[in-house]
């Protein structure tokens, strides 16, 4: 192929020129009392990319995460959001009518433990499709109709759909809380130790799954985690976090290959090899 | 048939204000009666009293009555649209007492109905009251546990979950199974439980011509839809709202379209269906509508009931 | 012939914050330059920084200082200093790496890891591993693989799939580290082929190549790499 003929089959593919960013984060702060939850923390999030935020517990990625998520008020800085419409807002100063219909239209946030993300007493069905009736969905025929065709994405079986998540292992608990998340096709995921608490090969399985989805779907990601392989395989940037402060920030594989920082060193020649 | 009590009862029973509550009391209910007309299908709290009687026996309606009566009103109480049951005949009584007011069991005569669990079967006319007893006022309990987010979603209008409930019962049973406290959305706005009445009677709340209070006393909330105001059952395209339909007539006044209650009759399998408004059916029955259990005879019942009501 | 790559006074120094901050300088003063239908090759004795050259021109390390030019959709951009968004559409379109060993991910098929390039760029699933499919073939690895995750396979198969990945799409500049180590000799001919096919479309190559065969057959010169030694530049 030449050079041409690439530029040519991304154009035929509709993939855009990308010009703006989507999630634009600047000077986060949040402080607990005397406490830092997170400080100072900047940076651009573009559509399509998946940012890795990565570092100890207690290192604050938690408290980023839920701050530019709108899930919990940050003490200063601000978080804008390219609307679908083009325009950058500013979610704090939007109305909370507004933040909410964000949030479950937009957005997905895909929590560590799957019950703080489904409705356990009701079907599996239901949990897909509560989104899509929250947005005023009014066909029954269509809504399990979508819900089981997201069932089938996430690799759950169709006879499922009527099952409560009771019922349902870790490893298909967090894939029904993927698909309950991604079925209004929301551009930007947020993601909390998605794997955390999961089996390995359950793990590997659900990493796969979640490359596919984002790369399929053109979604942008920011992914807490405090494990580096799954920041390597998932993510094209990563932040490393330490006391509520950005230590290092860049590509995914320069971060881990070259690391810098003191305390990226550590973490780095703290991975187990296998 | 209105039968009016004793001469003024409350001169004579100094302990008591008219009506029961306190006039402060009074006050400050008809303040969350007329918020909640302002804003129909919005659950008004209020500092619900103790009243004479255990929760779930109607305290809400009691104190809405209590609150909205006058010594003109004639009252008129139905417990599952019959007039003769026990907590239809108390309270009752209980407002002939304190009140001293006319009761009736004649839907149209009435000028305030309390009720638990139906609507009556003649259409309501401008100037009544119809006064629900609620014992859940809030719709999204079943799925949303928490009341800070439950009141959130009502203030944004994100009633997706109720929708989820429809989901799950389409899912389970084939339809929507929900046959009572049926949700409604009120004006385009609000979703409201009408209380645990049938689905049957959920159109009757429909452009009514007469206002409805709700009241629930063990929870704290009033709510109201005014008169001339848009009621519309929840539903999915694919499977639209639908009331109960019965294979029979009554048995004791041949009446179609209206709600029958299943009544067994002896041990061995014997039963029948008859309306469930005691009124409806009685006045049917005097005007000579006869059920296939009558036959040409008349019957028992067929004499107005407030007649046998034990004095007081 | 038009140059599509200039490196420029580059420098690296490893600090090891873990053994108390101590330098470990590793090549410095780094200039040499690409040209397209060329293939360079960077010579020197092991551990002078030959693969680290090829990692900081990907952009995998970090420059302490210097230049590495890029032409990139018609213009230069300075891949050292880039962005990390810039370094990953410079790797999508521009920059293409056959690394010495491939990094598997769970459950992803050979045949998916080879394709996976031309999908980043937007090419039909299909269309894409066709091309994987027909480079497998040319470099024998055995159709029973294809469909199977490359984790478990073996050095000289593994390697096979990474040049495959490295060699489908049409990057205007490839670099190779160590292509053919663990290979036989009649799949580093297959290698040898698929370079000079890459010269003459015009690519500028660079890699690492010990076994001489394969150096002597594709090399059009030499970067001696010693010359860059960190401890000669700084005395």
């Amino acid at each position: 192929m030449t050079p041409s003929a690439t530029l040519e089959a991304l154009a035929k593919a509709g993939i855009p020129a990308p010009v703006k960013p989507l999630l634009t984060v600047e000077n986060l702060t949040r402080v607990y009392g005397k406490r830092i939850g997170c400080a100072d923390v900047s940076f651009d999030l573009w559509p399509g990319e998946v940012l890795a935020i990565v570092g100890e517990s207690g290192s604050g990625k938690t408290t980023l995460l839920n701050c530019i998520s709108s899930r919990l008020t940050p003490t200063c800085g601000t978080v804008h959001y390219r609307m679908r419409d083009g325009v950058s807002a500013d979610i704090y100063k939007m109305a909370e009518a507004e933040r909410r219909y964000l949030m479950r239209t937009d957005w997905g946030f895909v929590h560590q433990n799957p019950i703080d993300g489904l409705r356990m007493t009701v079907s599996a069905g239901a949990n897909v499709g509560e989104r899509l009736m929250a947005v005023g969905n009014r066909h029954y025929g269509n809504i399990r109709g979508a819900a089981i065709e997201w069932l089938a994405r996430v690799e759950i079986d169709e006879d499922r759909v009527d099952d409560q998540p009771r019922t349902f292992s870790g490893g298909m608990r967090q894939r029904l809380q993927i698909a309950r998340n991604l079925v209004t096709e929301p551009r930007l995921v947020f993601m909390d130790e998605p794997t955390g608490g999961l089996d390995v090969s359950v793990q590997a399985r659900l990493l796969d799954l979640l490359r596919g989805l984002v790369s399929d779907l053109g979604l942008a990601v920011v992914v807490v985690t405090h494990d580096l392989a799954v920041a390597r395989l998932l993510s094209d940037r990563m932040i490393v976090m330490k006391e509520g402060r950005v230590i290092e920030a860049g590509l995914t594989d320069r971060v881990l290959d070259d690391p810098r920082a003191p305390y990226t060193q550590l973490l780095v020649s703290s991975i187990l090899q296998v | 048939m209105i039968a009016h009590a004793a001469d003024a009862p409350a001169q004579n029973l100094a302990s008591y204000n008219f009506a029961y509550l306190d006039e402060q009391t009074k006050r400050m209910i008809r303040r969350a009666i007329l918020k909640g007309i302002a804003i129909p299908g919005y659950q008004v709290p209020f500092a619900s009293r103790e009243m004479p009687m255990p929760y779930g026996w109607g305290t809400g309606g009691v104190q809405v009555t209590a609150a909205i009566i006058g010594r003109d009103d004639v009252l008129k109480v139905i417990d599952q649209g019959a007039d003769d049951t026990t907590n239809a005949v108390s309270i009752r009584a209980f407002f002939a007492k304190t009140a001293g007011v006319a009761t009736t069991t004649t839907t149209p005569d009435a000028t305030i109905i309390q009720t638990r669990h139906r609507i009556p079967e003649t259409p309501l006319h401008a100037g009544q009251v119809l006064v629900y007893q609620v014992p859940i006022p809030e719709p999204l309990r079943f799925l949303e546990p928490r009341e800070t987010e439950t009141r959130k979603m009502h203030a944004l209008e994100e009633y997706g979950l109720m929708h989820v409930k429809l989901y799950e019962d389409i899912a389970r049973n084939g339809r929507i199974a929900t046959t009572y406290a049926y949700p409604v959305k009120v004006e385009g706005r609000y979703v409201m439980d009408p209380s645990p009445t049938p689905k049957f009677d959920n159109p009757k709340m429909h452009m009514s011509e007469a206002l409805q209070l709700f009241g629930a006393g063990r929870e704290k909330r009033i709510y109201a839809i005014p008169p001339h105001t848009e009621v519309v059952s929840l539903d999915f395209e694919d499977h639209p709202f639908e009331i109960q339909h019965f294979d029979e007539p009554c048995a004791l006044c041949g009446a179609e379209q209206v709600y029958l209650d299943e009544v067994v009759l002896d041990d061995k399998g014997g039963r029948m269906f008859v309306c469930s408004d005691t009124h409806h059916c009685e006045s049917r029955r005097a005007e000579g509508h006869r059920g296939a259990l009558l036959g040409d005879e008349p019957a028992f019942g067929d004499q107005p009931l407030t007649d046998k009501e034990p004095a007081l | 012939m038009n140059t599509l790559l200039v490196a420029s006074e580059v420098k690296k120094t490893f600090i090891m914050h873990m053994r108390g901050g101590v330098e470990l300088p590793v090549v410095a003063n780094v200039s040499f330059s690409l040209k397209a239908g060329a293939c360079a090759v960077l010579g020197g004795p092991s551990g002078v920084g030959k693969s680290s050259i090829l990692k900081m021109l990907y952009g995998n390390y970090g420059c302490d200082s210097g230049q590495i030019l890029v032409q990139h959709h018609g213009r230069h951009v300075d891949v050292a200093s880039a962005s990390p968004r810039l370094v990953l559409e410079i790797r999508r379109d521009t920059i293409g790496y056959v690394s010495q060993f491939l990094r598997a991910v769970p459950r992803v098929s050979a045949l998916d890891v080879a394709a996976e390039p031309l999908l980043i760029r937007g090419v039909e699933r299909e269309t894409a591993r066709e091309q994987a499919r027909d480079l497998f073939t040319e470099l024998n690895l055995p159709e029973k693989l294809w469909s199977l995750p490359p984790a478990t396979f073996s050095g000289g198969e593994q390697q096979r799939v990474n040049i495959a990945r490295g060699f489908i799409t049409d990057h205007p500049v490839l670099l190779l580290d160590e292509p053919t180590a663990s290979l036989d000799a009649a799949n580093r001919e297959v290698v040898i082929e698929l370079i000079a096919r890459k010269k003459a479309d015009g690519a500028a190559l660079l890699g690492i190549f010990h076994d001489l065969d394969v150096r002597n057959a594709v090399a059009d010169h030499v970067i001696d790499v010693s010359a860059f030694a960190a401890g000669k530049a700084a005395a």
